[in-house]
């Protein structure tokens, strides 16, 4: 494993140096189509969001502390769940991992010099950042921001019910958005296609790019619907068609099945690339390689399949979908889902477990998403869905979801930022970080679920004055309080830790070939790359003793 | 080339599968429609892929035991930086805006998105900056 090699990849006809004398500045930000440049800017970009979508969560618990507040208005309440749900589902939970990690990681981890078209990827970031400001602009408009809910429910979203800029400027946000992500889409899948290093098969790519793939090809399949569900939607609203009007001759639940139908493939769209960045992070803190590497893989293009056909789980209380299928469907994703916990548990098992942040963060992805999931099977059977719709319990549900995935996005940071910047974060705070955010979350999700229990229904600014209802959510709003608590160390971290701590080209021990070149990365990515003969090829490199084996079993049977 | 095609068109069959039990047992046709919409979004792609896999030679990528001279050459290029996405960008903006606040909108929309599409597509034959 010593023979390193100078890739020539890139076309060095006009540049035979590898440094880049590009534009500087602002004009650099805008003229950009390195991936990596484009990934820094989806970074900073999606965790401004999730600050914004944050801030709006605390004003959401702060109102629900007590049974009538009274600290927002019942109109502003609307606009403020309506648009805490967009901005954390379409702006910031997809784009943080579509758009910044895996723009930043993929082209690395398969040893290419850049994404399959540059330009369209710098496209899509400025479609998602005007999507972006489309989006919140809505609160500038006289009648407010979108207020149907994140789902837009026809027939709520009519001109009728809805009427204002703060929807039309929704549905034009998620045209702006879906055609970003679209786009993504298309680069990520041609990028794993066509510019895998020499060696580089598909089943020796990293998980993170293989998840990336499938999220590639969902997105492939899902967005497009969405778009066109927005088009029909923009049609009544504006130009008197009926679609889903019932009193033209229209089906309103027909918007259910379009917008689920991007919907739930939508939740795997955001759930498959945190599965893939813990997936990535397990094994390394566990100096193991990867337990079940194909199995895993299985267990990704399984969930993929699966996803198109569980969409109308969310509308059981509809009455006109097909509950057996849609059951069966949605409790058979548990399987896969299952494989993939016992892979990550395995990845652990009598591993030499270093708990640094990233690690602790992951743990604690495992721990609140096996919660989210096995939540999510009481939901799939229709009796216990009948019962538990449209209360907090569906909230507590995929809260717990969301917050894995919270959980897990930060450990992508706290591996991979220093990858990204050079410089490492401070452990101490990291660790602190992550004790607030991890209580934080059981401790707001747990309540909502026994408010779910005991009835009380989402979307509502007020409640009867019930001494257990306040009880739980004041503790329900305290976790809120903790993870806001942990946002903010985040900050404090990044800000105390700039540029004071260098990480070295391998602060980890790595795996993967993003650990090969230089933190941050030079232009195109590579001076050098490694022979390529497993799907660890740093680490094989970094540790000649043990032979490379397909699929990370080495010969002398020990896990070192 | 093999890989990726088995990927898409067992994609592909198991949508197909899953559409012909849907269509035949529920009572709406949308989700049919939609789910066999990405059986094809599925089989277009991977057909493609499987035809070309048959004809082409092993790439570097898809043999185990290559070496990285033999990703040596041409793989196209890849520009370091251009102003045409920002442009497109800013074009698609102003006409979603248009569908809000009025078509007057669609004048710097369209002029932005055009010089774009002029623009880009010069850059792209030039071969662009590095």
């Amino acid at each position: 494993m010593t023979d390193v090699l100078n890739p020539t990849h890139v076309h060095e006809e006009d540049h035979g140096h590898e440094e880049h004398h590009g534009p500087t500045g602002i004009l650099k930000w805008m003229t950009t189509t390195d991936h990596k440049v484009i990934g820094m800017s989806y970074t900073i970009t999606a965790v401004m969001m999730l600050v914004i979508g944050g801030l709006f969560a605390e004003i959401i618990r702060a109102q629900l502390a007590a049974p009538n507040a009274g600290l927002v208005s019942l109109a502003q309440y609307n606009q403020l769940f309506t648009m805490h749900g967009s901005v954390m589902i379409y702006l910031f939970a997809g784009p943080f991992a579509f758009g910044a990690l895996a723009n930043f990681l993929v082209p690395i981890q398969i040893g290419a010099p850049d994404m399959a078209f540059p330009r369209l990827n710098a496209l899509s970031y400025w479609l998602y950042l005007t999507g972006c400001i489309t989006m919140l602009s809505g609160f500038f408009t006289s009648g407010g921001a979108a207020n149907f809910g994140w789902v837009g429910y026809a027939p709520l979203s009519n001109s009728m019910n809805s009427p204002g800029a703060g929807a039309d400027l929704w549905i034009g946000a998620l045209l702006l958005t879906g055609f970003s992500a679209i786009f993504t889409g298309v680069n990520l899948t041609a990028t794993i296609f066509y510019l895998r290093a020499p060696g580089m098969t598909m089943f020796r790519m990293p998980i993170f790019t293989w998840n990336m793939l499938v999220t590639g090809i969902l997105i492939l399949l899902a967005f497009p619907v969405l778009t066109a569900g927005l088009i029909m939607l923009y049609c009544d609203r504006h130009f008197g068609t009926h679609i889903f009007s019932v009193a033209g001759g229209g089906v309103p639940v027909l918007w259910q099945h379009i917008f689920w139908f991007w919907g739930h493939p939508e939740v795997y769209i955001l759930a498959l690339p945190f599965f893939g960045m813990v997936s990535e992070i397990i094994p390394v803190f566990s100096k193991k390689p990867t337990f079940g590497y194909k199995g895993m893989i299985f267990a990704t293009l399984t969930i993929a399949a699966l996803s198109l056909g569980v969409w109308a789980h969310h509308m059981f209380t509809t009455g006109v979908v097909l509950l057996p299928f849609f059951s069966a469907m949605s409790l058979l994703i548990a399987v896969p889902t299952g494989i993939k916990m016992f892979n990550w548990i395995g990845s652990m098992w009598r591993g030499q477990v270093w708990f640094s942040t990233a690690m602790l963060m992951s743990i604690g992805f495992v721990i609140t998403f096996l919660i989210g999931g096995l939540t999510g099977i009481y939901l799939a059977s229709p009796p216990l869905d009948f019962f538990t719709h449209d209360t907090y319990f569906v909230v507590a549900h995929f809260h717990s979801v969301v917050m894995a995935l919270v959980l897990g996005g930060m450990a992508g940071l706290y591996y991979w930022g220093p990858k990204m910047t050079g410089f490492l974060l401070n452990e101490k705070i990291g660790k602190s970080q992550f004790w607030f955010l991890f209580i934080g979350t059981q401790l707001f999700t747990f309540p909502q679920y026994l408010l779910g229990l005991r009835g009380m229904p989402r979307r509502m600014a007020v409640y009867p004055h019930d001494a257990q209802w306040q009880f739980l959510n004041q503790l329900s709003s305290l976790g809120a309080a903790l993870i806001g608590i942990s946002t903010i160390l985040f900050v404090v971290n990044v800000v105390v830790s700039w540029k004071k701590y260098p990480a070295g080209d391998n602060p980890w021990d790595g795996h993967t070939l993003e650990w090969f070149t230089t933190s941050p990365p030079p232009h195109h990515n590579f001076y050098r790359l490694p022979k390529i003969r497993s799907e660890r090829p740093t680490w094989d490199y970094n540790h000649p003793e043990h032979k490379a084996l397909a699929h990370g079993h080495n010969n002398d049977g020990v896990n070192a | 080339m093999k890989t990726e095609s088995k990927i898409l068109l067992s994609l592909g069959l198991f949508f197909g599968i899953m559409c012909a039990v849907y269509w035949r047992w529920s009572v709406e046709n949308a989700g049919g429609v939609m789910m066999f919409a990405g059986m094809l979004l599925c089989f277009l792609p991977g057909s493609y892929y499987y035809w070309w896999s048959r004809r082409m030679k092993e790439r570097p990528e898809d043999n185990p035991n290559a070496t990285q001279e033999e990703g040596a050459g041409f793989v196209g290029t890849f520009p370091g930086s251009s102003i045409w996405p920002f442009v497109l960008g800013m074009g698609a903006f102003f006409s979603v805006l248009a569908l809000v606040f009025g078509i007057w909108f669609l004048l710097p929309g369209l002029f932005l998105g055009g010089w774009a599409v002029l623009g880009g597509s010069g850059e792209g034959r030039r071969g662009g900056k590095h």
